[in-house]
């Protein structure tokens, strides 16, 4: 047997189960999804075997004549969701950045205790934990009665089922998939580098902008993939702290499913979703690509 | 010294350990270098000879004592703010700069308009001999060429003082040795300072208008590399510069009477006391050149051909170890002798330097 054909047993014996997993769990419901989301939506749930384009059209502006008039109502979400999951990417890395930098200087014993707490919520509920926040946030909840009985304030804050909520809560979902990623880039960063930058005459700030930052940015790009792909499509957090005030794409999606019954509009939504996710990870993969070729380029 | 361009007045630093003991890292160093000066701190691991540089660059915080460039007192000045640069010892290029950024690097922050920048940094790499590599990146680069781009990258803003921590470790020997003496002659030409810290003798005494010898945080010798070499202050210095043969022994009526017998009038002997007289091996010969000249009896353990010389290992009477290094164009005498056999070496005291330990005294 020849070297080649040897190396394409082991490679199909190693990855056989991952792309059997892949095709059964992902492919094939993939398919369905495509499929059924150009098909027409049955009268009571369901589907109607024909080609029906409309689907897209109630999003993108050319809706069926036959039951309704073009609503932006859904582009309206879609921009809405995006706003959110970006806000979310850049407040996880507000919180995340400085405190990556100040955990990987501590010494070992501290680093790993705070790695095990940032690790922790990840023990408990996602569900359960949320719903503490709206035991704080709600009107009869922590923050207002604190400040109530504090003569702070006069009426109830209204702090559940808004925009904020929502980002706050996402934020607190979303802070471990940030730090890893970019605490795995500063732990790494060779501090030997800033003092040269700081020898050669640079201020703390120019260092930061032209040393630290730029060899950090995989982690930060990283990272922003990570939490802003999951945050877009999230329901969960919308549900619980948005209310039913607060329509997110997750949760227009999950309608769409469960409560209107209209799979075809909701695999079409679905599709859009993933059409904007996948052109960010090619853009992901290109940038990222294109680091690397120049870091190790020979 | 007047035009001193660096001058530290007792400069200290201790370090507390996690076992929670005090390192005197630097202990009371007064130190002036001079304009134009080629000075090597050489010393043993753990000397203090980084914590030096660093308290020059600004890294490394005094407890206490002062440290003036040019006239300016730098004590309390972040490292940004002063006129010195560094080759460091792992280079520390940054990776996602080619060449001609890295190189510019000191230069654009000093707000150098871009025109000029080039220019700049064109110069400085042809000047180290990497011309043309501008785009390259630090890692298409060997080792020798990253250790130049470091080189042009802290000398191309025209520091008044360039720091330089064992920059040549890294290179192998021939690589090593030519660095040395391109160094040396860029310093020349250039007219900067260079502080030089290697723990390599060799390197040190090749190089250096002047060396300083330290150890536990101390300025053990500052000197030129000849009279470290020929007149070191204490046994530390004879034996960590060069190979030493130390006989120790007392001086007394102008005489050195060592411990084993040898015994010989020597200028340094001027009062009692006791005393190490410290013979270089390349000062033992095999044969008589004046017929005054005292000899030691050894018992030859081992002939060594290293190719420029031999190197002989002798054993005396009482057992004291001795090197004694032999041209190689003096084979003819070397060849009649064999390991076990018996020999004398001769030396002429005049060349035999005598240190008055203040320790033993
Ligand atoms: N940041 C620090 N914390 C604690 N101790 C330190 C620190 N830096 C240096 N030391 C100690 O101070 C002493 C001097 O260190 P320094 O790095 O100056 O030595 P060196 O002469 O450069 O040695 P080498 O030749 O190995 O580089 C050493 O005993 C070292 O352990
Ligand atoms: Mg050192």
């Amino acid at each position: 047997m020849s070297i080649a054909s040897q190396r394409r047993w082991q490679l199909s014996l190693l990855l056989g189960p991952a792309s059997l997993f892949l095709l059964v769990f992902f492919l094939i419901p993939l398919g369905i999804m495509v499929v059924t989301s150009f098909l027409a939506p049955g009268l009571y749930g369901g589907v109607e075997w024909s080609f029906y384009p409309h689907n897209f059209g109630r999003i993108l502006g050319f809706a069926d004549p036959a039951f309704e008039e073009f609503d932006p109502v859904y582009i309206a979400i879609f921009l809405r969701s995006l706003k959110i999951a970006a806000l979310t990417v850049v407040a996880t890395l507000l919180v995340c950045y400085p405190a990556a930098f100040h955990i990987s200087r501590l010494p070992d014993r501290w680093k790993n205790f705070c790695l095990f707490l940032i690790t922790l919520p990840f023990f408990s509920s996602l569900i359960v934990r949320l719903f503490v926040w709206v035991m704080i946030l709600r009107p009869t909840g922590l923050v207002n009665e604190t400040l109530l009985s504090a003569g702070v304030i006069a009426r109830p804050l209204e702090m559940i089922y808004t925009d904020g909520a929502i980002i706050l809560g996402m934020v607190y979902v979303f802070i471990p998939f940030m730090f890893m990623p970019v605490y795995a880039s500063i732990e790494k960063l060779d501090w030997r580098l800033v003092q040269a930058s700081l020898d050669l005459g640079a201020g703390p700030v120019r260092s930061f902008l032209r040393i630290i930052l730029p060899l950090t940015a995989p982690g930060i790009l990283a990272g922003s993939v990570i939490v802003f792909i999951p945050a877009l499509g999230n329901f969960v957090v919308p549900a619980i702290l948005g209310g039913a005030k607060v329509m997110m794409l997750g949760n227009l999606i999950e309608a769409q499913f469960l409560s209107a019954r209209n799979w075809p509009f909701g695999s079409a939504l679905a599709m859009m979703v993933m059409a904007v996710m996948l052109v960010l990870l090619v853009a992901y993969v290109i940038v990222s690509g294109r680091r690397n070729l120049a870091a190790s380029a020979a | 010294m007047r035009d001193a361009i660096v001058r530290l007045t007792s400069a200290a630093k201790a370090f507390s350990t996690p076992e929670g003991r005090q390192v005197r890292a630097l202990d009371g160093i007064d130190l002036e270098i001079g304009r134009n000066e080629f000075i090597t701190l050489l010393g043993p691991s753990g000397c203090g000879k980084t914590t030096l540089l660093q308290a020059i660059s600004g890294f490394v915080e005094l407890d206490s004592g002062r440290i003036e460039i040019d006239g300016e007192v730098m004590t309390d000045r972040p490292p940004y703010r002063r006129p010195v640069n560094t080759v460091f010892q792992n280079y520390a290029l940054f990776p996602h700069m080619n060449v001609g950024d890295n190189t510019a690097y000191a230069l654009e922050v000093a707000g150098v308009p871009r025109a000029e920048r080039i220019e700049r940094v064109r110069a400085v790499l042809r000047l180290v001999g990497l011309e043309g590599m501008e785009g390259r990146l630090p890692r298409q680069l060997s080792g020798g060429q990253q250790q130049r781009v470091a080189l042009a990258r802290a000398i191309v803003a025209r520091p008044k003082v360039l720091l330089l921590d064992e920059p040549l470790s890294a290179l192998d020997k021939n690589l090593r040795e030519a660095m040395q003496l391109e160094l040396k002659t860029l310093q020349h030409e250039l007219g900067i300072t260079f502080i030089f810290v290697t723990h390599d003798q060799q390197e040190a005494l090749t190089m250096s208008d002047r060396v300083a010898v330290l150890a536990d945080g101390r300025i053990q010798q500052l000197d030129t590399p000849r009279t470290i070499y020929d007149q070191p202050v204490s046994t530390f210095v004879a034996s960590f510069i060069g190979a030493s043969n130390l006989l120790d022994g007392r001086c007394d009526g102008g005489n050195f009477i060592g411990s084993d017998g040898t015994a010989f009038r020597h200028r340094e002997c001027d009062s009692k006391g006791p005393a190490t007289a410290l013979i270089r091996p390349e000062q033992f010969f095999l044969a008589a050149r004046a017929a005054s000249d005292p000899a030691i009896e050894v018992t030859l353990e081992q002939i060594v051909f290293v190719g420029s010389s031999f190197e002989l290992f002798g054993r005396t009477g009482s057992g004291r170890r001795l090197v004694a290094q032999v041209p190689a164009g003096e084979r003819h005498a070397v060849g009649a002798l064999e390991a076990g056999g018996a020999a004398r070496w001769y030396y002429d005291p005049e060349s035999v330097h005598v240190i008055r330990d203040r320790k033993a005294a």
